[in-house]
């Protein structure tokens, strides 16, 4: 019987698989230019030097191979943190990540950052920001070499909130077109220019995934909460100490490439975690490839519904992230 | 003959600078059957806690078959000593099944993923001589105290350890599911000589199912020896601060404590 719950894991991912490549075509296809997906596959692969190819090279892949990075990457560091907190409202923006980048990128915007690294100036400096904010949680979070998860978690929430005022404050004091910069930043956008950015992106979203499925089975041992999971032979501490790292390095790229898009790490472990149940391996595995599908849809969306306008994609996230959840909620209702 | 399963030496240890325990020194032979008692706070939890190497310990050693425990890897200690806690918390998202399963975790290598086949036999081993194979793709929150209580049991057993340490494991049960549990674990103790130390509240189950009993007051070990020895009136009176009589039982050799009613 073991081997049909394995068989059936097997089937999810493969369902998932095939619906993700399905809404690539799809988002391919979509845009201020309809192309036909029969023209689509013509123009991949034999394509070459036509407007259609360049459309679909030049714009809209690298779109889809961020969305796939980013989408994956936050739902991922979603399961792990939920996972470790044992709470399902712990998102990776919980901690204080997205605050922290949104402020390192409004210091860069107002203080009119480094010249001479062009495009990764605002990357960087949003990566910097997670990276300050994050050290700063963990070590407020920690006592005595010991992760106090309830301690890290409120810490988390508070430097959000410190980081959030001080982003107020500089925004109250800046000029508008720099304040057109910032909100424009916050609201996210997989619009990337630089292609190295989204391969490194996908590498590391990717990395994300192999390691944490390697704790999965210490995620697993820790929904029985810290003390059952000692006793099941897992290192606690050392462990807390890796997925947290994980879970902030993955969600601190993720937001310094395509600002703060959110939701995705929240909403997509729980539908999840209804479709597929409480164990972790399989949960990382379609929660990566569920988030993918989630913001390359999203994403593309955003271009369809007002087009020629492009909505911010946290706008669609957001009201189409919310609503599926609510829905799935009031169908299993009967487990919350 | 050879070395016993567990040696504490001169043990003290607690909770930051609140000391628990003070000096406890003692040993469980290997296919021992020991209950721990003590009143509320006497530091049995804490005792069991400290074997397996969930407390730092401020002063003195525990040895498992020779080795300091505290020097040992987490997952090497799980394979050796596997731990049902008490009342365990919140209802974990697993079946059954996969619940026991979890109890082959400390015999996993670092990058293993899957169960095998041997992991599947132990966890159905486990499941049917706990009497819960029948349950098996139930969900651990659908059951009933007493099967939750049989579930840890069966996860712990899956650990296939040499030393089986319980926390109040009759707590909250009525009389059949105690006896259930405690008969269980007199026929593992028999049957498969696993070496078992418990920690309970009922004194008179205590009597009936040890081998020795380790009774604690106040952080010390107050007295060490088989029932008899140990489940005297005097005893329970000075260290419960209550007045009980032992009662003969037509059972061999076993008595039973009866608290006497105050203000009478």
């Amino acid at each position: 019987m073991k081997l049909n719950s394995k068989s059936l894991w097997l089937g999810w991912i493969l369902v998932l698989a095939v619906l993700l490549v399905i809404v690539c075509l799809f988002s391919l296809g979509v845009g201020a230019v309809n192309i036909p997906l029969q023209k689509v596959l013509v123009s991949l692969t034999k394509g070459r030097g036509t407007p259609e190819y360049t459309i679909l090279f030049a714009i809209r892949l690298p779109r889809i191979l961020l969305g796939l990075a980013v989408g994956g990457g936050l739902a991922i560091a979603g399961v792990v943190l939920q996972g470790m907190f044992r709470n399902p409202l712990v998102e990776p923006y919980t901690l204080g990540i997205s605050g922290g980048a949104a402020l390192g990128v409004a210091v860069n915007i107002v203080a009119g950052g480094p010249a001479g690294i062009g495009l990764f100036s605002l990357p960087i400096s949003g990566f910097l920001g997670a990276v300050g904010i994050i050290s700063l949680v963990y070590i407020l979070g920690t006592r005595g070499g010991a992760v106090k998860l309830a301690r890290l978690l409120l810490i988390g929430v508070m430097v959000s909130f410190i980081a959030s005022a001080l982003i107020m404050l500089i925004m109250a004091m800046t000029r508008t077109e720099d304040l057109h910069g910032i909100i424009f930043w916050i609201m996210g956008s997989l619009e990337e220019p630089d292609t190295s950015l989204i391969r490194a992106m996908l590498f590391i979203s990717l990395g994300g995934l192999i390691v944490s499925l390697f704790f999965s089975v210490d995620l697993n041992a820790f929904s029985l909460g810290e003390e059952e999971a000692f006793h099941l032979g897992v290192p606690v501490e050392r462990v807390k100490k890796i997925l947290f790292l994980l879970a902030s390095f993955l969600t601190g790229c993720c937001v310094s490439v395509t600002g703060i898009i959110g939701f995705v790490g929240l909403v997509i472990p729980h539908l999840m975690r209804l479709l597929v149940g409480g164990d972790h391996r399989i949960l990382l595995v379609t929660s990566f490839l569920a988030g993918a599908i989630f913001l390359i849809l999203c994403d593309t969306l955003t271009r369809v519904v007002m087009a020629p306008v492009e909505l911010p994609v946290g706008v669609i996230t957001g009201l189409v992230g919310g609503s599926i959840f609510i829905y799935a909620l009031s169908r299993k209702g009967a487990s919350f | 003959m050879g070395r016993p399963m567990l040696e504490i030496k001169g043990l003290s240890c607690g909770y930051g600078k609140r000391i628990v325990l003070h000096g406890v020194s003692f040993q469980i032979k290997r296919g021992e059957f020991v209950g721990i008692i003590g009143p509320n706070g006497s530091g049995k939890t804490t005792l069991l806690r400290a074997i397996n190497g969930l407390l730092p310990l401020t002063k003195g050693t525990i040895f498992l078959e020779g080795r300091e425990t505290h020097q040992m890897a987490r997952r090497s200690l799980a394979q050796k000593v596997a731990v049902v806690t008490q009342s365990p918390e919140a209802a974990p998202p697993f079946s059954i099944e996969e619940f026991v399963l979890l109890g082959r975790i400390p015999h996993w290598g670092r990058f293993q993923l899957l169960e095998t086949e041997g992991d599947l036999t132990i966890a159905e081993q486990a499941m049917v001589l706990t009497g819960i194979a029948s349950l098996q793709e139930r969900r651990m929150g659908e059951l009933s105290g007493g099967e939750r209580q049989l579930a840890f049991l069966a996860r712990a057993l899956a650990q296939q350890p040499q030393l089986l340490l319980l926390d109040e494991p009759t707590a909250h049960l009525d009389i059949g599911h105690q006896v259930q549990i405690m008969d269980l674990l007199r026929r593992l103790n028999r049957e498969q000589s696993l070496t078992i130390a418990v920690v309970l509240h009922d004194l008179t189950l205590a009597g009936l199912y040890c081998d020795r009993l380790i009774l604690l007051s106040e952080g010390r070990l107050h007295r060490l020896g088989p029932p008899q020895a140990v489940l005297r009136e005097e005893v329970i009176e000075e260290v419960y601060r209550t007045a009980v009589i032992v009662v003969e039982t037509p059972l061999q050799a076993k008595t039973a404590i009866v608290p006497v009613p105050g203000g009478d």
